[in-house]
């Protein structure tokens, strides 16, 4: 095992977390005096070695043999309070490293995008500081050994999301969309803080190791309170993973820099809700109505997001009902017990993502901040690069092999088929044709046909620097290789999962392989996944390229239809009629009458009854020296009344 | 009966004194009558077989200290409308007191007619003391159990001297400028 | 022979009086003499108990209150006249340069 001073990389794990805290105090506190190269040094160079720390602490994992691959690392008693302890410990094992690695590779490749996307804003430094704090919050998350540090992360990553949602908070919008994601995710906190409890409560410890192999022995197959736990669990999953019925921050969230939106409403934070299921599926595995919801939930969301993908015009909103699609895959799969598949999906989706939303940044950042794309069009030929890997990431999102989105959405839809029913599997087979027309639209919308660019914008359009080009050629090339890491027959991120599903209890799940899956089934699935995927593409390219008119001949015919979807389903609006504005109302309410009438006018009543009481005793002080004797003699008086009557 | 009828008219003279002291608006009349009051109740003394003190209370009391009170009144030499000024703007000063007053006469005249008091007999009774002499007897006390205290007493005069005097005088300094 | 009693009722009836008139009174020389007249009255009740209980403790008391009320005298006219000199006037209620 490779030393270095003497100890091993897994005992420097401590190191990966703290680098980017540690980047984030610097700029947090100097950033305003050093100068923006710096800052964009410091920012990425934490993040630089924490990643390359994570790869070396990812070589040792692998050196152990599969079943030892947990490693545990406690630091310190953070809460001892009678039988309840919490203690601050990280814990490696093959789930938290694929995180790890993804988390610290991803953000890396967005903070080096970052610095030439920022490079003109005033808030540079903040920007930093804010990115560096989000990737300490995300990797606490998923290297805690119990429930309570990892929802420290889990709040963590909420705050930074909204502090970086609202980072442009000068802007009406930009700052009730951090509003917005924050409140939503408070529902979502509150089932997994109620879970978290409920956890305690059950298994009187909160460290996953402890609470896993508990669970089995304590806990019937289905009884109450695991099935509670579990959708306790599943509800701050929906909230943070933005699944139905709280997914409507998603979308808003694009109001943020679109690194940003790259970074964690796409690659990382959005997917700690599947982070969270896997970890916990021990307990999902014992509930089964839970994994249903789990399943028709994941299954719903990615059909429900997709269609309003269809319709939407905003390129960066386009994405982000695709990305809530696509959580709602992993979702499926982990629904119907393909846990492996479920992270096998989410490290390809955040390669593919990724690429996408930094594309489409590049293109943003190229036509001067516009997002419409019935502005933009033929950009081919001025950013051939960047057409380039938009065009990888299109076809990897829409299942085209062997792009990396291919393996994993293959997959899930064959365990959705294999192990749940049809209807899953029509479900994401539905929601897979959507995914490539979409996505083609958005690609023929932008890249292709005519341009419908302003003069004045056009001229400016240029490719992007080379700080914005790298990452995008690096995850391009992810986006292509990627999904060979889980390649059908021979999948190493199956095998180097299947240690932690389960819970160590092997034989009570077959770690989401596909052993049980004969290779006939496996080969017609794939060639209907493909054919889904280019009939999607077909349809597309019949309608934006060959026939430009046909879109809006469409939306003519189906008029209602079309304006149900791009007004995404009323959903906002319901929200706002039945949940939003009686809360507003309500609390209106209480601020004008209970807390101005009642609670102040109490407190002004004692304050007013202060006053009376030092109007009459203000008497009392005259300010004559005789007067104040006079109420000793009078005192003096008194006690040898009392006195005498008492005695 | 001789004995009660003389106590009866001499505390009559000192309870109409001392009110005269409160109530005369000229000070120089309140200070003669504070004399008299000082002197009736030096006849008290004699009656109560403490002749010494009797002796002390005319020479110190209403001799020296009295004597300088009216020296100082005659020095101030108050106009009339210093002597008692405007009308006093505490309103309920003056009959409250004198209502507090007389609750006060009410409630030491219960305790001491109620009350009885006992206590260790001492050794001097009216006919040992006659016999040595009352001012011999307190001159031998002052000089034997009670010398400490009697030194400290000479410290007090003392000091009490310089203090009148510092506070007195005129500022020197101020007085060669001027 | 008269009960005790009688000089006790005096000694409060003076010393109330000269309670009263501290009160009252707001030239500075008279309630320096009323103050006075209750040390009086204190000086009765002592050698009232003197009496009482056969013993001269109660007489070399009021011995030493006299010395202690000619030194008291002594400092507090001087002090009303340092009063006088600066304000020109003896009157309590105008002698308020501690009052806030």
């Amino acid at each position: 095992m490779p030393n270095f001073f003497g100890c091993t990389y897994l005992d420097m794990i401590g190191f990966v977390l703290l680098l980017p805290l540690a980047g984030s105090v610097i700029n947090g506190l100097l950033g305003k005096r050093l100068s923006k190269s710096v800052v964009g040094i410091i920012g990425c160079a934490t993040i630089g070695i924490s990643f390359i720390l994570s790869f070396f602490i990812f070589i040792d994992l692998l050196q152990l043999a599969p079943e030892h691959r947990v490693f545990e690392k406690d630091y310190f008693t953070w809460i001892g309070s009678g039988t309840f302890e919490a203690i601050a410990g990280l814990q490696v094992d093959p789930l938290s490293v694929v995180m790890m690695l993804v988390i610290t590779g991803v953000g890396f490749l967005i903070h080096v995008y970052s610095v030439g996307y920022m490079h003109e804003d005033d808030g540079y430094s903040r920007y930093f500081t804010y990115l560096n704090l989000f990737t300490f919050s995300m990797l606490l998350l998923v290297l805690a050994n119990n429930f309570l540090l990892m929802f420290i992360g889990w709040e963590g990553v909420g705050l930074c999301s909204y502090l970086l949602i609202g980072f442009w908070f000068e802007k009406k919008s930009a700052s009730s969309a951090g509003m917005k994601a924050f409140i939503v995710n408070r529902v979502g906190d509150f089932g997994f803080i109620l879970a978290i409890m409920l956890i305690f409560v059950t298994f009187n410890t909160i460290d996953f190791t402890e609470v896993f192999h508990a669970a089995p022995e304590q806990l019937q197959m289905g009884s109450f309170v695991v099935t509670m736990i579990t959708l306790l669990l599943f509800v701050g999953a929906i909230g943070k993973s933005a699944q139905i019925p709280l997914y409507t921050w998603l979308p808003d969230a694009m109001e943020g820099p679109t690194p940003v939106s790259a970074l964690i409403h796409a690659a990382t934070m959005v997917t700690a809700g599947v982070y969270m299921v896997v970890r916990c599926n021990v307990l999902f595995t014992l509930a089964p109505f839970s994994l249903t919801v789990v399943a028709v939930i994941g299954g719903v969301t990615a059909l429900f997001a997709a269609t309003i993908g269809l319709v939407q015009n905003d390129i960066k909103r386009v994405l982000a009902y695709s990305t809530i699609s696509q959580i709602g895959y992993m979702f499926l799969a982990c629904g119907v017990g393909a846990y492996v598949t479920g992270i096998f999906h989410l490290v390809t989706h955040s390669f593919f993502k990724a690429l996408l939303f930094l594309g489409a940044g590049s293109v943003i950042h190229g036509l001067g901040g516009e997002q419409d794309m019935r502005k933009m069009g033929g950009l081919k030929k001025y950013m051939p690069t960047t057409h380039m890997t938009f065009l990888i990431g299109t076809l990897a999102i829409a299942g085209i092999p062997p792009f990396a989105g291919f393996f994993s959405k293959d997959e899930i839809l064959l365990e959705a088929f294999a192990r749940g029913s049809l209807l899953f599997w029509g479900l994401g087979a539905f929601a897979a044709l959507l995914t490539a027309f979409y996505m083609f639209r958005l690609l023929f919308m932008t890249f292709y046909g005519k341009s419908n660019m302003s003069k004045r914008v056009e001229e400016h359009v240029h490719e992007p620097s080379m700080s914005i080009l790298i990452p995008l050629l690096v995850l391009a090339l992810l986006a292509i290789l990627g999904g060979f890491i889980g390649f059908p027959t021979a999948s190493a991120i199956n095998s180097f999962l299947a240690p932690v599903i389960g819970g160590g209890h092997h034989g009570m799940v077959d770690g989401g392989s596909l052993h049980h899956v004969s290779k006939g089934l496996m080969f017609s699935m794939m060639g209907i996944s493909t054919g889904i995927a280019v009939a999607g593409i077909l349809i597309a390219y019949l309608m934006y390229i060959k026939n430009p008119d046909l879109p809006a001949k469409i939306a003519g015919k189906f008029k209602l239809i079309y304006k149900i979807i791009y007004n995404k389903y009323y959903v906002d609006e319901i929200y706002d009629a039945t949940i939003v504005n009686p809360t507003v109302k309500t609390s209106f309410i209480l601020w004008k009458i209970v807390d101005v009438k009642i609670i102040d006018g109490f407190v002004n009543a004692i304050a007013r009854i202060v006053e009376l009481k030092g109007e009459v005793l203000k008497l009392f002080q005259t300010g004559y020296v005789r007067n104040y004797a006079l109420s000793i003699l009078f005192g003096g008086v008194i006690i040898i009344v009392c006195s005498l009557v008492l005695l | 009966m001789l004995e009660a009828l003389l106590f009866l008219i001499i505390s009559l003279i000192t309870i109409v004194c001392a009110l005269c002291v409160v109530f005369q608006k000229n000070p120089i009349y309140s200070a003669i009558f504070l004399i008299q009051t000082m002197v009736s109740l030096a006849v008290l003394y004699i009656l109560l077989h403490a002749q010494f003190i009797a002796a002390i209370q005319v020479m110190v009391y209403a001799g020296a200290i009295m004597v300088l009170f009216i020296f100082v009144i005659m020095l101030l030499n108050l106009s009339k409308a210093d002597i008692e000024g405007e009308r006093d703007n505490l309103l309920f000063q003056k009959s409250s007191a004198i209502i507090l007053g007389f609750i006060l006469v009410v409630m030491i005249g219960v305790v001491s007619v109620k009350t009885v008091f006992q206590g260790v007999k001492g050794e001097y009774t009216p006919e040992s003391i006659s016999q040595i002499g009352n001012t011999q007897l307190v001159g031998k006390l002052l000089f034997t159990k009670f010398v400490f205290p009697f030194e400290i007493a000479s410290i007090l005069l003392f000091a009490a001297i310089i203090g009148a005097i510092v506070l007195a005088k005129k500022k020197i300094i101020e007085d060669e400028k001027a | 022979m008269i009960p005790l009693s009688w000089y006790l009722i005096l000694s409060g009836i003076l010393f109330s009086i000269g309670a009263v008139g501290v009160l009252i009174r707001r030239n500075a020389i008279v309630i320096f003499m009323c103050i006075e007249l209750m040390l009086n009255a204190v000086n009765l009740a002592f050698v009232t108990f003197s009496r009482q209980l056969d013993s001269m403790d109660g007489q070399i008391f009021v011995f030493f209150i006299m010395t202690v009320a000619a030194a008291e005298a002594a400092v507090g006219l001087a002090i009303i006249i340092a009063v006088y000199r600066n304000k020109a006037t003896v009157n309590v209620d105008d002698i308020n340069l501690m009052k806030w």
